[in-house]
Parts: C-alpha cells; sequence; structure tokens
C-alpha cells in the first residue's frame, strides 16, 4: 500500500472538474438507456411517445400465462442448477487448493473463456449424439445440465480467490486436535469459506437467470425461459410489455443482491 | 488427506469428461465429417468444411469479427481510462463510483441490449425524439449495422475495462508522478510517458477481457446487427439451426476457439496475472 497522500498528484482544480465531468457522461452512458427503458414501460401508449403514467403494461405481463410458465421455468432452472453447480464448483476449489490438477484447472478456465455459442452448440451436438442411444429428448433437464456446465467455473473460481486467503494451519490446528479430515473442513474451512460460496451461487444464479444463448441451443420445446420470451417479442418488433418485464427483471435482481449484502454483513 | 481429495473431485471429473471434453470431442468429431441428407452428419471423414472457411463469404465474415473486436477494445480502452483514473483519485465515495461501474455486470445482459434496441430502432426514441422535434422527417438507419453493433459491444463491455485500469491506477505510487512534474514535466507527458507506461499490465489485462468475449459475441450482433452485421457466432448458430450443415458450423466452432486462444495467448503474457 502507499502512504496515505493528502495531496492528489495532478490534482490541478481545472483538470480534476473536467475529469469528473467526464465521468459523469460515463456514468450516464453506462445507465441512462436502462433507465429510459425502464421509464417507458409506465408509459400508457404503446408507441415512444409519452401520453401519461399507466400500470398497462405490468398489468400485461403478470396476465400474459405464457410469461408465467417461462418465469417459473428460468426459476426453477436458476435454483437447481446453481444448487448442484455450487457444490461442484466449492468441492473442486477446495479439493485443488489441497493440490493442483493442471488439467482440471486448465479445463475450468478454458471453459470461461469459450464462447457461449460454442458452448451451446457442442452440448446440443453432444446432447442429440447421446439420445440417440438412450432415447431422451431436449427439456428442462438439458438445460439444467448446460447451466450446471457453465456455472461450475465460475463458483470454483470465485471460492479459489477466497481459499487464497484462508491459511491452512487452521485444517492442520484442527486435525492436530484429532479431527478427521472431513470435520476439518466440515467445522473448520467451510464455515470461513461461507461468504466466499454465498457469492458464488449468486453469481451462477444471476448468469443462469439471465442466460439467452446456451438455453436457446439445448431446450426443448417445454422448457421456454424468460430470456427466451424476451428474445422472440424483441425480434418482432416493439412492444411496451418487454420494458415492463425488463423492469421486473431489473429490480428483481437488484433486490437478490441487496438481500444477500445484508446477510453477509450480518 | 488424499481420499477426501479424490471423493471431492469426483463430480468435477464427471463435468469434466461428460460435458466439457465429450462435448468438445463431438465438435472436433463432427467438423470432419460430411453434412447428412437431413441434416446431421454422415460418413465419410473430410476436411472439406475447413476448405470451405477461406472461401470470401465466411473470411469477410472472420474479418469483421475480429476488426469489431479489436475496435471495440480500443474504443473501451479510450474511454475507460479517464473514468477509471477518476475512480483511483477520487478521496470520497469510491466505492460508490466502483459499485456504479460494476452495476450493470449484474444486469440482464439481454436487457441491457434491449435498450439500445429501444433507443436506436425507426420507432424507437431517438428517432421519434428527432423527427418530434423537426429535424427529421424520416427516420435515420441507426439500428442494424456495424455501428450499432460496436455500439452495442463497448456499451456491454466497458466495465471489463475499467475494473482492471483502476486496480492498476490505484496502486500507482503519486510519489513517481510528483517525481516526474517536480523534474518538469508537463500534465500531458506525464500521463503518456509515466501512468500509461505503469497502468500497461492493467491495459493488457482489460484488453483480454473486453476482446475474447466480443470475438465470441452472439446476442450484440444478432439484435443490433439484425443480419446484417454478422459476426463468427452468429454464423455459427446459423449453420446449427437454418442452414443445418453441423459439419460447416463444427469448423466454424474450431476456427472461434484457436482464435479466441490466439488472443489469449497473445495478451495473457502481457497482462498483470492477478487481474485474470
Amino acid at each position: 500500500m502507499s502512504p496515505a497522500v493528502t495531496r492528489k498528484p495532478g490534482g490541478h482544480p481545472r483538470s480534476s472538474r473536467t475529469l469528473g465531468f467526464y465521468a459523469a457522461l460515463m456514468y450516464a452512458f453506462l445507465h441512462v438507456p436502462l433507465l429510459i427503458l425502464i421509464g417507458f414501460s409506465f408509459n400508457a401508449s404503446r408507441f415512444t411517445l409519452w401520453e401519461g403514467f399507466s400500470w398497462r403494461w405490468y398489468h400485461a405481463v403478470f396476465t400474459d400465462a405464457d410469461m408465467a410458465d417461462a418465469a417459473w421455468n428460468s426459476a426453477v432452472i436458476a435454483v437447481v442448477s446453481t444448487l448442484i453447480s455450487t457444490v461442484v464448483g466449492t468441492l473442486a476449489a477446495y479439493a485443488l487448493w489441497k493440490r493442483g490438477s493442471r488439467l482440471l484447472s486448465g479445463s475450468l478456465y478454458l471453459s470461461l473463456v469459450t464462447p457461449e455459442i460454442v458452448t451451446g452448440i457442442s452440448l446440443l451436438a453432444f446432447f442429440q449424439w447421446a439420445f440417440r442411444w438412450l432415447g431422451w429428448r431436449l427439456g428442462l433437464y438439458t438445460v439444467i445440465l448446460a447451466h450446471v456446465s457453465f456455472s461450475i467455473a465460475y463458483v470454483a473460481i470465485v471460492v479459489a480467490s477466497r481459499l487464497r486467503t484462508f491459511d491452512p494451519a487452521l485444517e492442520e490446528a484442527a486435525m492436530d486436535l484429532g479431527a478427521t479430515e472431513w470435520r476439518a473442513f466440515w467445522r473448520v474451512t467451510l464455515p470461513a469459506l461461507a461468504p466466499g460460496i454465498a457469492a458464488a451461487a449468486l453469481l451462477a444464479l444471476t448468469i443462469s437467470f439471465d442466460d439467452y444463448v446456451i438455453t436457446s441451443m439445448v431446450a426443448g420445446v417445454d422448457s421456454t425461459t424468460l430470456p427466451m420470451v424476451i428474445y422472440a417479442m424483441a425480434r418482432r418488433g416493439a412492444n411496451p410489455s418487454i420494458n415492463a418485464i425488463s423492469a421486473l427483471i431489473v429490480v428483481a435482481i437488484g433486490a437478490v443482491i441487496l438481500v444477500s449484502e445484508r446477510l453477509r454483513e450480518a | 488427506m488424499s481420499r477426501l481429495r479424490f471423493w471431492f473431485l469426483v463430480p468435477a471429473r464427471l463435468w469434466l469428461l461428460f460435458l466439457f471434453l465429450a462435448p468438445l470431442a463431438i465438435v472436433c468429431a463432427y467438423s470432419l465429417l460430411t453434412r447428412g441428407t437431413y441434416g446431421g452428419v454422415e460418413r465419410p471423414w473430410t476436411v472439406e468444411s475447413y476448405q470451405r472457411l477461406p472461401d470470401p463469404l465466411y473470411a469477410a465474415i472472420l474479418v469483421r469479427s475480429v476488426a469489431l473486436s479489436a475496435a471495440a477494445t480500443a474504443i473501451c480502452l479510450v474511454l475507460a481510462f479517464p473514468l477509471a483514473l477518476f475512480i483511483s483519485r477520487a478521496t470520497r465515495r469510491k466505492n460508490l463510483y466502483l459499485h456504479l461501474v460494476i452495476l450493470p455486470f449484474w444486469t440482464s445482459f439481454l436487457v441491457r441490449t434491449y435498450a439500445w434496441m429501444f433507443l436506436l430502432r425507426d420507432t424507437g426514441l431517438v428517432n421519434t425524439a428527432l423527427i418530434g422535434l423537426g429535424f427529421l422527417r424520416h427516420p435515420l438507419p441507426l439500428l442494424y449495422n456495424d455501428g450499432a453493433v460496436l455500439l452495442g459491444l463497448v456499451y456491454g463491455f466497458l466495465p471489463f475495462m475499467v475494473l482492471p485500469l483502476y486496480a492498476t491506477l490505484e496502486r500507482l505510487d503519486p510519489a513517481l508522478l510528483e517525481a516526474a512534474a517536480d523534474l518538469g514535466a508537463k500534465p500531458w507527458s506525464v500521463f503518456f510517458r509515466v501512468v500509461v507506461p505503469l497502468a500497461k499490465p492493467g491495459i493488457w489485462a482489460g484488453a483480454a477481457l473486453v476482446f475474447i468475449p466480443c470475438l465470441g459475441a452472439y446476442l450484440t450482433p444478432d439484435l443490433l446487427g439484425g443480419g446484417k452485421s454478422v459476426m463468427i457466432g452468429n454464423l455459427v448458430q446459423n449453420q446449427f439451426t437454418t442452414a443445418r450443415d453441423w459439419p460447416f458450423g463444427s469448423a466454424v466452432s474450431i476456427a472461434l476457439m484457436l482464435l479466441t486462444l490466439a488472443a489469449l495467448g497473445l495478451f495473457y503474457r502481457r497482462a498483470s496475472k492477478e487481474l485474470l
């Protein structure tokens, strides 16, 4: 760490004001498009002209049966795939922290940089090939498997970064005092990792809930998700219902993150 | 010790085998097979799909993907550097400034891309406003071109450039800047001859984090390019769905993977390891 400085270098009042103005522009670029989108979800008109405040598009969203089915599918897929990938990813990160494996950690990193569309088509090709022998079809469980597949690496990396600050001497001490390997892991290491694991699960949950590209490749006829519905509506043309559902998603994800921050502080 | 490690790795090894290596192996195999009469794949084995890659039609898509990704990376760098500098120099509310950069990352990528469709299309807010104010008679074709895709890529991945830049600038020793200034360097020359060289590991890390996802982008060119500005990801998807040419789609996927790995290799050596 550098020592505390009172005078910031290059801190010309004028140049720092320019920098502040520039930063405000950049923050506007990052956030204003989404805010406008949400604002127009309350528009009474179907068109992009403001004609007064209305809840009609929210009403349209909540009475749409397809939307409800898709939201339910998305929630089931996100929760189940997060549970599985959090367990698998955490166990893998812990085991690799004990002793590395170049093949496994290399593959985890590789799966992170693999373009989504390539993951999607390779899982599709694999499922189709395997199902010829098994007589299965694409459905909710193929989507869950696909989401588990891409979430594991995210979980493993977040948990591994937490393990880097964990002192192995704590575990050794537990074992010196008579704990078995498993007991030392369960009673000492796992509680220390808990905040990292929670953060990892949250990441997996939001990525799963948001995924369109991979899901659309491996989804069956009965496993349409919310992003798939939004995508189809977006391609069809202007429809303020998309604004409303987008606003709901932004608020829902915001609430999940807020709750998790509170839990971490508690 | 090793018993527990063995059992802990069982699920991850199952993932590795069945959900990672096997699908990749199948794509490799398909890329070397012949297109089936009703879609799917057939024997004989052939390298024909790879021979079709340099075809001008497909080569243009490859070149456009690399060019758009490079442009997006360069624009992100130019836009992000002053912002990262601002955050690293902030004396108050630094956490708020950082969270405002990270926030879009938690927001649905699909929704954020749709926001630009909402703004840019013929009946979108920008055109409606300009026509309403009397600046235009007919809507400008803002959507479905290379520019719209580039804008979407920059918007989507800008945070990935800001964060590693911030991390390196934050650790920059202010005494070095003071020394340069004391020795007579002008602010601009302090910036280009001291700040930028010291920020290089962050620049390369940010470049990797922007360039690589841009190269494999699918949703941005699909929604904002609308078939007029096609990138490699769209070509892959098209071959697996509409065109039903799985061998060629697989060959394009392999090419995309190799390009991604080449880019990673290029950036990784120069980047700060802890930022990737």
